[in-house]
């Protein structure tokens, strides 16, 4: 049985993609030299043609990829930083996105943007760390946020293949994870959730890194609370069947998102399973306070950050 | 309607068609018939179709807010384009775009841009892919001189020239960015600008199609060789409005002499003094006949059903949920 890295993972993913579609490229900064981990020996096999070296110019090449999809190409972009997805929502949100509507169904916008090590990277302070992807699903941009090494490997090979522009989060939190993989690695269908751990009493709805949280809890309170574990592993489009069908089991629901409190994914959850789910319970949700700016100090940061201790309690609350 | 842009009759039956576009489609506004206004693009009509003249059919365009001229010079159909413009099934864009987004990907448009500057690195994209692929196809991109402050459009021309992308930047200086005068918006000179990234630009009479088209082709010509990107600043005026909102709000921002002084070099004046009086008169008949049958196909042209709203939102085909209930 093979362990897999969530990081190698990503970067079979790409290998195969590039090795399978000539139409594949990636553009980012540092990405001959893999420096995101994500890229690493890809130049070398594939040519500098195709992976392909960029000037700090984010706005530019992002809108490149743009132009060379609407030729054909399906073009994956790496992100060394996560909040350059608040410099380039311009070029993803009001241009890729919006052409398909705009031009009436004449082009599709095959674009891939991915983050290695999107969230909080630890000592890295406020504009380096930084998780985004409520505002892309806000959007309406495909979003996705594996926690899995077997996820990251299967939905970057989906978010390639789709033809919509696609945002893939890595979180900094998941990339050391490593995962035994015993059968293929296969493409994960783009909206389906996955349940990681079943119960009956409460619904864990966690995103990302935060899998690995809401596990660890539903082991801390195993006896006490029978907990379900629900990745939804991609945010736009979420996966409301699923969590319609987890609720009919257990009434209850939690959600840990990384996500700032106010509009964040924490609150459509809640909001969806309050307008038409069961729940024997009021919902809680474990995120960042409102508003937040990560701190740099490391109490600091991770004061801000969702923690499995709230999430306990918040377990607990709806349990009484 | 012809694609070929060679002849000086050609040349000037483009220009002509796109001037009574214009004035279509100001009675449009004004009749209501066109909601949300437009962006004239009148008395710039010589720099779209003097660079349009200069393209080969499958070549591509990125175009502006002020995008008509552009989409018409590259070969549009005026009756798609108005019905459009009116918000039609029948439109370029499936009346999803409007004025500010006409696109026809089939005829190299790839689609006019709303945001200043934002369609550069499109175009430079849709150029990279060019290159790769050894389709010969060039890409002009135009812009106004607002674009120029944008700084996106400054990080397109690095990346361009770097990557010797053909690509053509067609600046249409009309000397205003919205009110703003171009002596108050810019440091140094547009030329300079793409000089300073290596790419050699040029200044040409923004008002005189012929000039415009030799430059334009002496750039194709570069772009197609391999050697890169090339700059064009073409020294314009808008005859009227920013947008027709100035029809309802009167501003004054432009001395109503320097409006004068430039009619008098009205690009459609320029290129009809190399034509016969009868070619002349047999293009704006023509041009009129056509702008009539597109005013009459788009006006009887079906609206959207708002049932079909968001279609087209995904090109996957994914439909998120509804906003109701």
């Amino acid at each position: 049985m093979a362990k897999l890295s969530y990081a190698k993972a990503l970067n079979r993913a790409l290998r195969d993609e590039l090795t399978r579609d000539e139409s594949v490229c990636v553009l980012g900064e540092d990405v001959g030299a893999g420096m995101a981990q994500l890229t690493l020996g890809l130049q070398a096999q594939f040519g500098p043609g195709r992976v392909m070296d960029t000037p700090i110019s984010e706005q530019a090449f992002t809108s490149l990829a743009t132009g060379a999809a609407l030729c054909g190409m399906r073009p994956v972009i790496e992100f060394q930083i996560p909040s350059l997805l608040f410099l380039v929502l311009e070029q993803i949100a009001n241009q890729a996105h919006k052409f398909p509507l705009m031009t009436g169904g004449q082009v599709a916008v095959p674009v891939t943007y991915v983050v290695p090590g999107s969230g909080s990277r630890e000592g890295w302070a406020g504009q380096h760390s930084d998780h985004p992807y409520s505002i892309y699903a806000h959007v309406g941009v495909t979003t996705v946020v594996p926690a899995m090494p077997s996820d990251a490997y299967g939905l970057l090979v989906s978010a390639i293949r789709s033809d919509d522009p696609t945002v893939v989060f890595a979180p900094a939190g998941a990339m050391g994870v490593r995962e035994d993989v015993t059968r293929d690695l296969v493409p994960v269908p783009i909206g389906r959730a996955r349940i990681h751990r079943a119960g009956t009493d409460v619904t864990c709805v966690a995103v990302g890194h935060l899998v690995h949280e809401a596990l660890a809890a539903a082991g801390e309170l195993a006896g006490e609370v029978s907990v379900e574990v629900f990745d939804p592993r991609t945010v736009y489009p979420f996966d409301w069947p699923a969590l319609a069908d987890s609720l009919e089991r257990t009434g209850r629901l939690v959600v840990m998102d990384d996500s700032n409190r106010s509009c964040g994914l924490a609150g459509e959850v809640l909001a969806s399973a309050a307008e038409g789910m069961r729940l024997i319970a009021p919902p809680a949700r474990v995120t960042r306070p409102d508003g937040s700016v990560l701190p740099f100090a490391l109490g600091l940061d991770r004061a801000v950050q969702p923690a499995r201790a709230a999430l306990v309690s918040a377990i607990r609350s709806v349990m009484k | 309607m012809t694609r070929s842009l060679n002849t000086p009759a050609e040349l000037y039956g483009r220009m002509r068609l796109i001037r009574e576009f214009e004035e279509t489609a100001l009675r449009l506004v004004k009749s209501g018939d066109i909601v949300g206004g437009i962006h004239p693009y009148i008395g710039e009509e010589a720099v779209a179709v003097g660079v349009c003249a200069a393209l080969a059919d499958d070549d591509l365009i990125t175009s502006t807010h002020r995008g008509h001229g552009h989409v018409l010079a590259k070969g549009a159909d005026p009756a798609r384009m108005l019905a459009e413009l009116a918000g039609r099934t029948t439109g370029l864009n499936a009346g999803r775009g409007g004025s500010m987004h006409a696109a026809d990907v089939g005829l190299g448009i790839l689609g006019a841009n709303a945001i200043v500057g934002a369609a550069a690195p499109i175009a430079a994209g849709a150029a990279w892919a060019s290159q790769r692929a050894r389709s010969g196809r060039v890409v002009v991109t135009f812009f106004g001189d607002g674009g120029l402050n944008q700084g996106v459009l400054l990080e397109t021309m690095n990346l361009a020239s770097l990557w010797k992308l053909p690509v053509i930047f067609v600046c249409e200086n009309n000397g205003y960015a919205t009110t703003m005068p171009i002596s108050t918006g810019l440091a140094g000179s547009a030329v300079a600008r793409a000089q300073g990234f290596g790419i050699p630009g040029e200044t040409v009479d923004g008002m005189d199609a012929v000039d415009i088209r030799s430059a334009a082709a002496a750039a194709v010509e570069r772009a197609r060789a391999g050697a890169g990107p090339s700059f064009l600043e073409c020294l314009t005026y808008r005859f009227g409005p920013h947008h027709t909102m100035e029809q309802r709000i009167r501003l004054s921002y432009r001395p109503a002499e320097e409006v004068e002084r430039w009619r008098l070099r009205d690009p459609l004046v320029i290129q009809a003094a190399r034509i016969t009086p009868q070619e002349r008169e047999e293009a704006d008949a023509r041009a009129a006949a056509i702008l009539a049958a597109a005013r009459e196909f788009a006006l009887a042209s079906p609206h959207p059903d708002p049932a079909d709203a968001l279609d087209y939102l995904y090109a996957s085909g994914m439909r998120g949920r509804g906003g109701e209930g």
